[in-house]
């Protein structure tokens, strides 16, 4: 069974997705698992082969012209690039909007709508539509998954629907902004402070030049609110984090929590009723004292005590690791029925 | 309350019974019992070491039972304040009133600030402060807590709270 799916968005997710569908097409193959790229498209442009696209191809046109293909006239959008392609899955990794969601939401919509399957790295639709989306996806009996929207190449969301089902979960906890973590660690290692840091990490790549999203705490809260409403279902949304970034936190707080075997992390929390993103106290030994920019959770279960996990929480290659674990699982499914 | 005593016993059988009877009598919970068998008080007496939890007012009968029957209580130290909590502040807390700060916790009666450390750089710059909350219970605690993070928005002050611990990592 071939499964033909679109890329939408091609920036560093997008073409993750390509480079690991590329140096992975043996192991698919000896998997059983055949899937052909028929549609990508980017801000501007799109490019469309019913009976496969040359990744390699594309990937070096979208270094060389910044753009895909076929420049698409203004009143189009990608999706109506796509609309009549038949295909059945796609990928969304559009730029995540935290405000609106679009246009990620109403590609997602769509597809679901038109029964597609969809697998997607993009927050923005399910900090605000989480219900809607899934509701979607059950009413048109096709699947949506989202692995890669937290942690990164962390596993979590399906850690948390599949390996822990069954479960009451008491409660999340964890870290979720590398670039904080980054930036905290850094700052207690060598005592430099808070500006300092973040022009290094800016220029490491670490963080972005408008870093407010990750150091007032609003990227963290995002993740949370979708494991929230994974691990409980309860409809919270972004308005619903009591949110507190990490730009007062100085090298002198972080020697003093030092001198006393403490260090300071951003830590998010979810419980049924309580969502927080804020500085936390955390004892030197504790795992979630973790180093760099990696992300680790704590999920707090019933039946199966505590269970911690920990990964490279962004980048493209591992952001497309966990879309492709997602695709896999979908072609798996769909192949049974 | 937690209740720490230093009893002595005549070197005779059946003391240790009298001497903890009466705890247990008032419902106190016994949570170690040091019996130096081979020590002798200036008295030769045998001196045995307990730690129990008993309430408040429980602690009083417990003493004057032990004494009835006539074993020596030779000390009673009390441990009030038995949960605890560290947190840090930072802002401007010296001159936002710290006294009126660490009075605020104080004053509950059932929580204290037990320990206080600051490092202030500059002038102009914010201090940061690590403090140990202690109190009765972990609802004096929670409440301690709450009287913090209410002083600390009137202040501008940043509360940084420590993660619920986990019993498995402890």
């Amino acid at each position: 069974m071939t499964f033909r799916i679109s890329i939408i968005g091609f920036g560093a997710v997008g073409q993750g997705v390509a480079k690991v569908l590329l140096c992975k097409r043996e192991t698919l193959q000896n998997m059983g698992v055949d899937i052909q790229v028929v549609a990508i498209a980017d801000s501007r442009s799109s490019l469309i082969n019913s009976e496969g696209i040359d990744l390699e191809k594309a990937l070096q046109a979208k270094k060389t012209n910044g753009r895909i293909g076929n420049e698409r006239t203004m009143s189009d959008s990608a999706l109506e690039a796509i609309r009549d392609l038949e295909h059945e899955l796609m990928v969304e990794a559009t730029p995540t909007n935290i405000k609106t969601g679009e246009p990620a939401l109403t590609h997602i919509l769509h597809a679901l709508g038109s029964g597609k399957h969809v697998v997607t790295s993009n927050k923005g639709p399910f900090i605000h539509n989480h219900a809607t989306l899934i509701n979607t996806a059950r009413d048109n009996d096709v699947m949506l998954r989202y692995e890669a929207t937290v942690g990164g190449a962390m596993p979590i969301i399906n850690l948390i629907q599949e390996n822990l089902a069954g479960n009451t979960i008491h409660r999340i906890e964890g870290i979720l902004n590398g670039t904080c973590n980054y930036i905290l660690t850094r700052m207690a290692d060598e005592g430099l402070d808070y500006h300092h840091v973040l022009l290094e990490a800016q220029e490491l790549g670490i963080a972005e030049t408008d870093p407010s999203y990750d150091v007032m705490g609003i990227d963290a809260a995002s993740k949370l609110v979708i494991l929230a409403n994974t691990a409980y279902g309860n409809n919270v949304t972004f308005a619903d984090v009591q949110i507190t970034g990490i730009t007062e936190i100085t090298p002198e707080t972080l020697e003093l929590a030092d001198k006393n075997g403490y260090t300071i992390r951003l830590v998010g929390e979810a419980s049924k009723d309580l969502l927080t993103v804020a500085p936390k106290l955390v004892s030197k030994k504790h795992p979630l004292a973790i180093r760099g920019t990696l992300n680790i959770a704590t999920i707090h279960t019933d039946l199966s005590k505590t269970i911690t996990v920990s990964g490279v929480g962004a980048g493209s290659i591992e952001t497309a690791s966990a879309i492709l674990s997602d695709i896999i699982h979908i072609y798996k499914k769909h192949k049974a029925h | 309350m937690r209740v720490s005593m230093d009893i002595e016993l005549k070197d005779t059988p059946g003391q240790l019974v009298l001497a903890l009877q009466p705890i247990s009598e008032i419902k106190g919970n016994i949570q170690s019992v040091v019996h130096c068998h081979d020590k002798r008080t200036p008295r030769g007496t045998v001196p045995i070491h307990v730690v129990f939890e008993v309430s408040k007012n429980g602690l009083e009968e417990v003493i004057r039972r032990i004494e009835a029957n006539d074993v020596i209580v030779a000390r009673v130290d009390e441990k009030r304040l038995r949960e605890q909590i560290s947190v840090m502040l930072i802002g401007h807390i010296v001159h936002t009133d710290i006294r009126e700060t660490i009075d605020a916790v104080d004053s509950t009666g059932y929580a204290e600030i037990v320990d206080l450390t600051m490092n202030m750089p500059e002038i102009k710059k914010v201090s940061s402060a690590f403090m140990v909350i202690a109190a009765d219970g972990e609802n004096g605690l929670a409440l301690a807590l709450d009287i913090l993070r209410t002083t600390a928005v009137e202040k501008g002050l940043l509360v940084i709270e420590p993660i619920k611990e986990n019993a498995i990592w402890m």
